[in-house]
C-alpha cells in the first residue's frame, strides 16, 4: 500500500511539477509558428479564404 | 407544416437523376429500426413511469421517435436512388437543409425566449406577475430563459453557422446524409424536453445545466454525432489550410462535450423517474459546477461566437482577416487561459483561498487574448469603415465586435476579489451577462443569421435593409437601457448591503434593498421589451427573405466616402 501510494505521489508530483513548462513550451512553440517567416504566405492566404468562395 | 417541409427540402427534390436500384442506405435502415425499438421501449416507460413529468416525457420521446423513423422511410421513397453527389461539375453541392432548419429554430426560439426574459423582467417589477401558479412561477420560467437563450437560440446559431462555414471553409459537402438532420432535429428535441421539463418542475439545480438525467444522456448522443460530423466534413476538406473560425467551433464542439460529461454525472433514483442525484457534493460540485458554468461562457458564448467573427466579418466587409497570426495566437491564448477562469464565481466561499486567486488571476490575464481578439475583429474593417454607413448588417456584427470587448473588459475586473465583493450577487452581475449576451452574441448571431439566410435560400438579398436599420437602433437603445438601469441597481444594491451606522449595526433591511431596485426593475424591463420587438422586425424581415427576396431596388451608391 505505501509503495502503490508512493509511487503514485511521485506520478502525481511529477506530472503537476511539469504541466507548467510544458504549456508554457506549447504554447511559446505555438507562436513561434504563427511568426515563422516561411508561413507567411499560407497564413496571408488563409486571411482571405472568405473572400475567395464561388 | 407542408409548407415549411417544401422550404427545407426544395433543393434536394429538385435534383432528380436517372434512377438505378434503389436500396435504403445501412444508416437509414438501422436509424428508423433504432427509433422503432426507441419508440416501443418509451411507450412502456410511459405507462411505467413513477411521476407524471417522467410519463410525459417518455410519452413525448415515443412520438418523436415514431414521427423519425416515419420520416426516415418517407424521405427514403421520395429521394432518388443516388444520394445527392459531394460535387457538381467540379463545384461543390454544399447541403443547406440542415443549416436552413437550425436558423429558422434559431429565430423561432430567438423570440420565444426573449420573450420569457420580458415576462421574467416584469414578474421582479410586479411580483403578481407570478399568478401564484406553480408553472408561471419566476423560479420556473428563469431557467426556461437562460436555456431559451442561450442554448435554444445562441446554439442553433452555432449549429447553422458551424455547418455553413465549415463547408464554405472546407469547399465540401457537409459530412453524412441523415447525421447532419440528425443533429439539428436531435438537439431542437433536446431543448423541447428541457423547456417542457422546466416547466413541470424538472430540474437538477445546476444553473445552465437544469436538465436531468435522461435529457443530458440524449444530449451527449447528439452532441458526439454533431462533432463526427463536422471532424468528417474537416477530414474530407479540399481546402489544404483549415480555416481559423473551424478552429474555434471545434473547440466549442469538443469543450461543451467535455464540461457536459464533467458535470453531469447523477444517479437517477429510478430509471422509471426523473429525479436523480449529481456524483459531485458539497464544495466539490459547486467548483465543477462554475468550472462548466464558466467554460460554457468562455467555450459556448464566446469560442463559437468567435467562429462566426472570423468568417462573416471578413466576409460581409469584403476585406481579408487584419492579422492572421494574431487570430492564432488570439485562439491558443483563449483555450489556455480560460478553462481555469471558473473560481471566480465563488469567492468568499468555501472553496480554498489559493484556488480563488488562481480563477482571479487567470480571469485578469484573459483581458489580452479578448481584447487581441477585438482589435483583429474591428481592424478587419481597415479600408472598408465606410461601409458602417450604408450596411446595417455590418454595423451589427462590427458593434457586437465592440459590445465583447466591453464586457471582457468588465468580466476580468468583477473577478478581481475587492471588486468582486461589492458586485457579487447584485444586480450588477445581470448587467454584465446581459452586455455580453444581447450585445455580443446577440447581435453577432442577428448579423450572421442576416448574412446566412439570403446565401442560404439562395435570395439576392435581404428583404428589407430599412427595417435591419430599425432593428439595430430599437434593440441598440434596449440594451443601454437594459445595461445602465442593472448597473446603477446592482452598484446600489452593493453600497446598500455593506452599509453600517454608526453603531456597527446593518444601515438597511433586506426588504429596502429590494424597494430600492424597483425603478431600475421597471427601466430594464422596458430594455428587454424593446429588444423584443427588434427581434419580431427581424423575424418578419428573414421570413420575407424567404417568401419574397428582396423587395427594395438597390439604388446605385451616390454618396462617396468623405475623402
Amino acid at each position: 500500500m505505501k509503495a502503490i501510494l508512493t509511487v503514485h505521489n511521485l506520478a502525481s508530483e511529477l506530472v503537476t511539477t511539469i504541466w507548467t513548462p510544458a504549456f508554457v513550451a506549447i504554447f511559446l512553440a505555438i507562436i513561434a509558428y504563427a511568426f515563422w517567416p516561411r508561413n507567411k504566405a499560407v497564413f496571408d492566404e488563409a486571411a482571405r479564404l472568405p473572400l475567395r468562395e464561388e | 407544416m407542408w409548407f415549411l417541409a417544401s422550404v427545407f427540402f426544395q433543393r434536394e427534390s429538385a435534383m432528380s437523376q436517372p434512377s438505378t436500384l434503389k436500396s435504403m442506405t445501412i444508416g437509414e435502415s438501422g436509424l428508423a429500426a433504432l427509433f422503432a425499438v426507441t419508440a416501443f421501449l418509451c411507450v412502456i416507460a410511459s405507462a411505467k413511469a413513477l411521476d407524471t413529468a417522467f410519463a410525459f416525457h417518455a410519452g413525448l420521446s415515443a412520438a418523436a421517435s415514431l414521427a423519425a423513423a416515419f420520416c426516415i422511410i418517407n424521405r427514403y421513397f421520395d429521394r432518388p436512388a443516388a444520394l445527392p453527389p459531394a460535387e457538381i461539375n467540379g463545384r461543390p453541392n454544399y447541403n443547406m437543409g440542415p443549416i436552413k432548419f437550425s436558423s429558422f429554430m434559431a429565430m423561432f426560439w430567438g423570440v420565444a425566449g426573449f420573450l420569457v426574459g420580458l415576462i421574467i423582467a416584469s414578474q421582479l417589477a410586479w411580483p403578481w406577475l407570478n399568478f401564484d401558479l406553480p408553472w408561471t412561477s419566476f423560479g420556473r420560467l428563469r431557467p426556461l430563459h437562460t436555456s431559451a437563450v442561450i442554448f435554444a437560440f445562441g446554439g442553433n446559431v452555432l449549429i447553422a453557422s458551424s455547418f455553413y462555414v465549415v463547408q464554405k471553409s472546407c469547399r465540401a459537402r457537409l459530412a453524412g446524409d441523415l447525421a447532419p438532420w440528425f443533429v439539428v432535429v436531435g438537439y431542437n428535441f433536446f431543448i423541447l424536453v428541457a423547456g417542457t421539463g422546466y416547466l413541470l418542475g424538472v430540474t437538477q439545480s445546476k444553473e445552465y445545466a437544469e436538465p436531468e438525467w435522461y435529457a443530458d444522456l440524449w444530449l451527449t448522443i447528439v452532441w458526439v454525432v454533431y462533432l463526427l460530423v463536422f471532424l468528417a466534413t474537416i477530414i474530407k476538406r479540399k481546402e489544404p489550410h483549415i480555416f481559423v473560425a473551424n478552429w474555434f467551433y471545434l473547440a466549442f464542439i469538443v469543450t461543451i462535450a467535455v464540461l457536459h460529461l464533467g458535470n453531469n454525472p447523477a444517479l437517477p433514483v429510478s430509471v422509471l423517474g426523473s429525479k436523480s442525484y449529481v456524483a459531485w457534493g458539497g464544495i466539490q460540485d459547486a467548483m465543477f459546477q462554475w468550472w462548466y458554468g464558466h467554460n460554457a461562457v468562455g467555450f459556448f458564448l464566446t469560442a463559437g461566437f468567435l467562429a462566426i467573427m472570423y468568417y462573416f466579418i471578413p466576409k460581409r466587409a469584403e476585406r481579408p482577416i487584419y492579422s492572421y497570426r494574431l487570430s492564432i495566437i488570439h485562439f491558443w491564448a483563449l483555450i489556455f487561459l480560460y478553462i481555469w477562469a471558473g473560481p471566480h464565481h465563488l469567492h468568499y466561499t468555501a472553496l480554498p483561498d489559493w484556488t480563488q486567486t488562481l480563477g482571479m488571476t487567470f480571469s485578469v490575464m484573459l483581458w489580452m487574448p479578448s481584447w487581441g481578439g477585438m482589435i483583429n475583429g474591428l481592424m478587419t474593417l481597415s479600408g472598408a469603415w465606410d461601409k458602417l454607413r450604408t450596411d446595417p448588417v455590418l454595423r451589427m456584427l462590427v458593434v457586437s465586435v465592440a459590445f465583447y470587448g466591453m464586457s471582457t473588459f468588465e468580466g476580468p475586473m468583477m473577478s478581481i476579489k475587492v471588486v468582486n465583493s461589492l458586485s457579487h450577487y447584485t444586480d450588477w452581475t445581470i448587467g454584465h451577462v446581459h452586455s455580453g449576451a444581447l450585445g455580443w452574441v446577440g447581435f453577432v448571431s442577428f448579423g450572421a443569421l442576416y448574412c446566412m439566410v439570403p446565401w442560404a435560400w439562395n435570395r439576392k438579398g435581404l428583404y428589407s435593409l430599412k427595417l435591419v436599420n430599425w432593428h439595430f437602433w430599437i434593440a441598440t437603445l434596449g440594451i443601454v437601457l437594459y445595461i445602465s438601469a442593472m448597473w446603477v441597481s446592482g452598484i446600489l444594491q452593493g453600497l446598500m448591503w455593506r452599509a453600517y451606522t454608526s453603531l456597527g449595526f446593518l444601515e438597511y433591511s433586506f426588504i429596502e434593498t429590494v424597494e430600492a431596485m424597483h425603478p431600475f426593475y421597471i427601466i430594464r424591463a422596458a430594455g428587454g421589451a424593446l429588444f423584443l420587438i427588434g427581434s419580431l422586425i427581424m423575424a418578419y424581415n428573414l421570413w420575407m427573405t424567404v417568401r419574397v427576396g428582396e423587395a427594395e431596388v438597390q439604388m446605385p451608391v451616390a454618396l462617396q466616402p468623405a475623402e
